[in-house]
């Protein structure tokens, strides 16, 4: 299960995802981090049995955590099925099944490269 | 040699008994049945493209406004149409971006939103005359208001196209589609087995005047494409079609980032098995249509060549690119290639398309050469400077900030015993050394990875470099990666001025 992870200015500076493994024992990937002087956002890969409890370790610390079920959505209308998101997904979230392009959603970061990358603009990232 | 006739195709579709099979299915009949057995099994095969073709447009008449106006220049939806043809005839190309959305919608879009029977606004401008008194003029029309909308694409169908990917060390935005950097990944183009061109490549059916499926209806072959290159096999067509009978489901408006509008348009042509010369190109595999991979990292019109593999091989989703596997994806759809070639198999088997005897066979000889240049842009040795300060790595910073002073430059390239190109260090970068006080020498200081040009590039792709990286100046390297010169902003405003 993949967390979003909002980490407002004021406690960006602590160790919050130390803690958390330290106080959860959760194993888990740091997918995507992206911090600078405003905000930082996160997204970590947590097995499902650990899910909630990492959720909760991170909400007590003040960071607002996002599940993200379906990070990446398609619109059927627009969608052609070129596949020009099939190679530039970091994590194989698109692949062809019969030439009609599937989406694994679950292994979505959100880093956005499909959404530029698709030529009939069918891909939108949410739960921003 | 089997053979068969066009009129007795003809007639057998008409009676609706023809025998129809799409180009994917071919190979495996020809396999089995071997060739003379295949003609006699087999009629017509069809083929289907849908792919990004930014060679095309359409030709709108407006009709006559009163009092009548000579438009010179037209906008519709924003997107300028060339006006330059008699008084209310417009060329409206699928790549020209808009005005106000910039390239998030352009030509191709207008052409996708007329299909889709969506109103759009008409800006014109025109030349005042005795007989055409009207000056500007702004009007709303959907697709049925215009007189003729006549699809006219220069060049489409390519027989197949050179795949792309990129050694840049940073993310391309091509007409390619994104590429990754470091040869991240491949794109190509091209539906392979079922590509017309590649069915027929040296047109024993495509010719002038040969009825052919475009956007959804019937089109015709005008003649060869523009870059109509068959002896290196890249034939292309010149296509026309009438565009309000034609549907948004195979005319698709796209955006490549960073790159602009094109519009994906859907073609197919049903070929005749007359002989077993059609049998066997017909027969053609994605194993047996090679495709060179070009490196776009090299912003060059000569870019190299880094692999060749097939259709076969981009469609398995990964490439070797010496002994490196690459995740390769197409940017046109064999999907909806595949439809279109079973749409025309269940048009010709139900005596719905006619097969056309050419007027003229296709030119097996073409011209895809290169631009006659008379007003070379000089190159990046005509314009660096010469006299280039370097430094060694170990020197402390004090010592590099004397260099820059007395030297010409803010930047100073720093360089290995050899003369080759380490690293570079700049005014900013000392002036920050030298607050924080934690630095002692250049090597603690300098950018590792550093933004070159080489002395036989044209200035263009240097100032296209400095911009890119927000940078004022870039070390002139050799082959051998010596610094030899050095080229800055300043150089090339100071050219731009002269110019002018």
């Amino acid at each position: 299960m993949k967390l979003m992870l909002h980490v407002a200015p004021g406690i960006v500076r602590q160790p919050l995802i130390a803690s958390v493994i330290l106080e959860t024992e959760a194993l888990f990937n740091i997918e995507r981090a992206s911090i600078d002087a405003a905000s930082g956002e996160i997204v970590i890969e947590v097995s499902p049995d650990k899910c909630q409890e990492v959720k909760r370790a991170f909400e007590r610390r003040g960071v607002h955590v996002v599940m993200l079920e379906n990070p990446v959505v398609r619109d059927e209308e627009e969608c052609v099925h070129c596949g020009a998101c099939v190679s530039i997904c970091p994590t194989k979230t698109f692949r062809f099944e019969n030439w009609r392009v599937v989406a694994d959603s679950g292994k979505c970061i959100q880093c956005g490269a499909c959404v530029a990358g698709c030529p009939q603009r069918a891909l939108r990232l949410v739960l921003k | 040699m089997q053979e068969k006739s066009l009129s007795e195709i003809n007639q057998r579709i008409r009676d609706g008994c023809a025998r129809v099979v799409t180009a994917e299915e071919m190979p495996l009949i020809v396999d089995e049945l071997g060739t003379a057995e295949a003609v006699r099994e087999v009629d017509v095969v069809t083929t289907g493209t849908f792919g990004a073709m930014c060679s095309s447009g359409v030709f709108l008449n407006l009709g006559h406004s009163d009092p009548p106006i000579k438009i010179a220049r037209a906008w519709l939806n924003k997107v300028e149409a060339y006006g330059g043809i008699a008084a209310v005839d417009l060329f409206l190309g699928a790549t020209q971006p808009s005005e106000n959305r910039g390239i998030e919608y352009g030509g191709a879009h207008v052409i996708e939103d007329l299909v889709s029977g969506r109103q759009i606004q008409v800006e014109a401008e025109g030349g005042v005359t005795d007989c055409y008194p009207q000056s500007d003029l702004e009007t709303s029309l959907r697709l049925e208001d215009f007189n003729q909308a006549t699809m006219v694409n220069p060049r489409n169908a390519y027989q197949r196209y050179n795949a792309a990917t990129s050694t840049a060390d940073r993310t391309l935005h091509t007409y390619m589609g994104t590429l990754l950097p470091k040869m991240g990944n491949v794109h190509y183009s091209g539906s392979g087995v079922l590509s017309p061109l590649s069915n027929d490549p040296s047109f024993q059916y495509i010719g002038v005047g040969t009825r052919i499926f475009l956007g959804g209806s019937q089109g015709f072959v005008i003649g060869p494409g523009t870059q109509h290159s068959p002896q290196s096999g890249f034939s292309t067509l010149m296509v026309t079609g009438d565009l309000k009978k034609m549907s948004p489901r195979y005319l698709r408006a796209a955006t490549f980032h960073g790159y602009g509008p094109s519009l994906y348009v859907g073609i197919g042509i049903p070929i005749p098995v007359l002989n077993e010369k059609i049998a066997i190109s017909t027969a053609v595999k994605d194993e047996d249509i090679p495709v060179p991979i070009i490196d776009y990292g090299i912003p060059r019109r000569d870019r190299p060549t880094v692999a060749t593999v097939t259709y076969q091989d981009l469609k398995s989703g990964c490439v070797d690119i010496n002994g490196r596997e690459v995740p390769a994806s197409p940017l046109s759809s064999f999907f909806m290639a595949r439809e279109i070639a079973e749409n025309l198999k269940d048009q010709v088997a139900k005596g719905e398309f006619l097969l056309t005897q050419a007027a003229e066979p296709l030119p097996r000889k073409g011209f895809a050469g290169p631009m006659k240049q008379t007003k070379e842009s000089p190159n990046v040795g005509e314009v660096m400077s010469k006299e280039v300060v370097t430094a060694r790595e170990d020197i402390e910073i004090d010592h590099a900030a004397r260099l820059i002073v007395n030297g010409s430059f803010d930047h100073l390239p720093v360089v290995s015993a050899e003369g080759r190109l380490t690293g570079i260090v700049t005014a900013w970068d000392i002036s920050k050394a030298v607050a924080s006080g934690k630095a002692v020498r250049v090597s603690d200081i300098m950018t590792r990875k550093v933004q070159c040009a080489r002395i036989d590039e044209p200035i263009e792709l240097a100032a296209r470099t400095l911009d890119t990286h927000s940078i004022s100046a870039l070390p002139v390297v050799d082959r051998e990666n010596r610094v030899i010169g050095m080229i800055t902003s300043d150089h090339l405003s100071r050219m731009l001025a002269r110019r002018r």
